[in-house]
């Protein structure tokens, strides 16, 4: 019994990191740019909070977390600076690009055993921790969601020249998200590492974006909670199909990604909005 | 003088798209930018509103210069617009647009929504007040909750008439506001018009419409092939005989 509370601990606990991490990515989706750097913020976050905890074990969780969170938001400003000139695709490759220099850097930073990685971080962090860093930023969200700058956001998405003809920064507001973006990835990556007690560049490549930003469109980009519905699908999703994958006798990685890809390829075609979208596409079917 | 332009060229490669453009608008005026097809009267406006810049010349507002200021800035000193090819946010509803156009307007820090003050919640419902009052200006009051895509073509010209006045623009630029509005749309479009400009606002619009140009304007700057033909009252352009021959054809 504590064997399967354990273990449904753990499920929920990488429920709310990678809700966190949806939400990272989210952050520049609802402002329409497609930024694929967070795995690389994740990484800057991950090592910085498992590098103070591991040379100066006397600083409380809460500001190594605080670290974790700050310096890939202002990693971001020069970043974004040039490439938030970028769209579209043009974006998201180089970012992808940034990514990918972050994780080389670490791969061959002998001060963080390279490819090794850090490990043997003590669990500072548990499911309390993680959800409540989950709700601040589903709050912090929520209030955006339909504010002033809230609603400036939501026009830069739908027509950048006209939001800049209403006299909207837009790209101060495309930085500000970019680095909100960076902070929940890099707070994503602290809680991460104290959670799993090792830290490697091989966690933070290019397939860990990805799977944040599917979990992102599946759950659905236009409510602010819709990334965390998403994570939360997907997180747990291929738990209760690991029987069933066992049975048609399917190694449980690679029946992860069939997963992954098959919810995915549905959702685009069927639920184009997202997760969050299906109640009230069903409410219509049955009025209908 | 609100705005004016002196010598304002703009190429796109070979081609001189504004060519030596000199013209002003005054407060309170209705002035008429006119032209067949083609010759650059859209092209002046963006530089007007800074998505495109001079190669030549200087545009300035109330004596500063503008014509080198990011779009944003130029939207912040007064200037306001529509568009010839409707740019809604298509997604939002059209209360929702207007309430984008307050942008300039509204000063309530983030932090205090975040902290859950009242003063927030106040303040976000006189701003979606005040967007269905510039929706009722424009005839769309029962309009405000609809996707603006869903809205009729003319009915997105008037949302969008609506967002940029929510801005309490100094000078309003309308690019063909009455296009593909039946009659008594296109005629309310120009009492809205004349309110604006007797509120002491400068309006400067393109518009295709003959008549409507004719009854509304103070006065009309006429455009051919980049160049200004002909500028005057309703009256003297219509007698103009270069402007005749460019644009209105004999049958007027």
């Amino acid at each position: 019994m504590s064997d399967l509370l354990l273990a449904y601990q753990a499920l929920f606990a990488f429920v709310g990191i990678n809700g966190l991490l949806a939400l990272s990515v989210y952050a520049t989706l609802s402002c329409g740019q497609l930024s694929l750097a967070n795995a690389g913020f994740m990484a800057v976050g991950a090592y910085t909070a498992a590098l103070i905890t591991l040379h100066a074990p006397g600083v409380p969780f809460i500001f190594v977390l605080a670290a974790a969170a700050l310096l890939p938001a202002l990693l971001a400003v020069p970043l974004g600076l040039p490439v938030l000139r970028l769209r579209g695709v043009f974006l998201a490759i180089a970012t992808i690009g940034f990514g990918e220099v972050v994780r080389l850097f670490f791969v061959n930073w002998d001060f963080t055993n390279g490819a090794l990685g850090l490990v043997a971080i003590p669990q500072r962090t548990g499911l309390v921790t993680i959800a409540a860093a989950l709700l601040v930023a589903l709050f912090v969200l929520g209030r955006l969601w339909r504010s002033r700058a809230g609603y400036a956001l939501e026009a830069i998405r739908e027509d950048e020249t006209a939001a800049r003809t209403m006299g909207i920064r837009t790209t101060s507001y495309k930085l500000a998200m970019l680095s909100l973006g960076a902070a929940l990835a890099g707070l994503a990556g602290g809680l991460e590492a104290h959670y799993t007690f090792m830290v490697s560049p091989g966690g933070y490549g290019f397939g860990r974006v990805v799977e944040m930003l599917v979990q992102a469109v599946v759950g659905g980009t236009a409510a602010f909670y819709g990334p965390v519905v998403g994570a939360a699908f997907l997180t747990v999703l291929p738990e209760l199909l690991r029987e069933v994958g066992a049975r048609l006798g399917l190694a449980p990685g690679p029946f992860r990604l069939f997963l992954n890809g098959a919810i995915l390829l549905a959702v685009i075609l069927y639920l184009p909005n997202g997760l969050v979208s299906l109640p009230a596409r069903l409410r219509r079917k049955v009025l209908s | 003088m609100t705005l004016s332009l002196s010598g304002v060229s703009r190429a796109f490669g070979g081609v001189r798209a504004v060519d030596d453009a000199t013209f002003t608008v005054a407060d309170g005026e209705v002035h008429g930018l006119i032209g067949p097809n083609g010759a650059g009267k859209t092209t002046l406006l963006n530089l007007i509103s800074g998505l495109l810049q001079p190669t030549d010349g200087t545009i300035e507002l109330d004596g500063r210069r503008i014509d080198r200021l990011p779009p944003h800035r130029i939207a912040a000193l007064g200037i306001s617009r529509t568009y010839q090819n409707i740019r809604l946010f298509a997604g939002l509803s059209a209360a929702d647009n207007v309430v984008v156009g307050q942008h300039l307007r509204r000063h309530a820090p983030f932090w205090r929504r975040l902290l859950l003050l009242p003063a927030a919640r106040r303040e976000e419902r006189a701003a979606r007040e005040a967007a269905e009052a510039g929706l009722a200006r424009v005839g769309l009051r029962e309009r405000a909750r609809l996707q603006a895509f869903s809205l009729s073509y003319g009915e997105q010209r008037r949302v969008e008439i609506a967002r940029a006045l929510a801005s309490q623009p100094r000078l309003l630029v309308l690019d063909e506001p009455t296009a593909g509005m039946n009659p008594g749309e296109a005629a309310s479009v120009g009492r809205l018009v004349r309110e604006v400009a007797k509120e002491g606002r400068a309006v400067l619009l393109i518009e295709h419409n003959v008549r409507l140009v004719m009854e509304l304007c103070d006065r009309i700057t006429v455009l051919n092939f980049g160049k200004v033909i002909a500028r005057g009252t309703p009256q003297e352009i219509g007698k103009d005989p270069a402007v005749v021959a460019a644009y209105l054809g004999d049958g007027t």
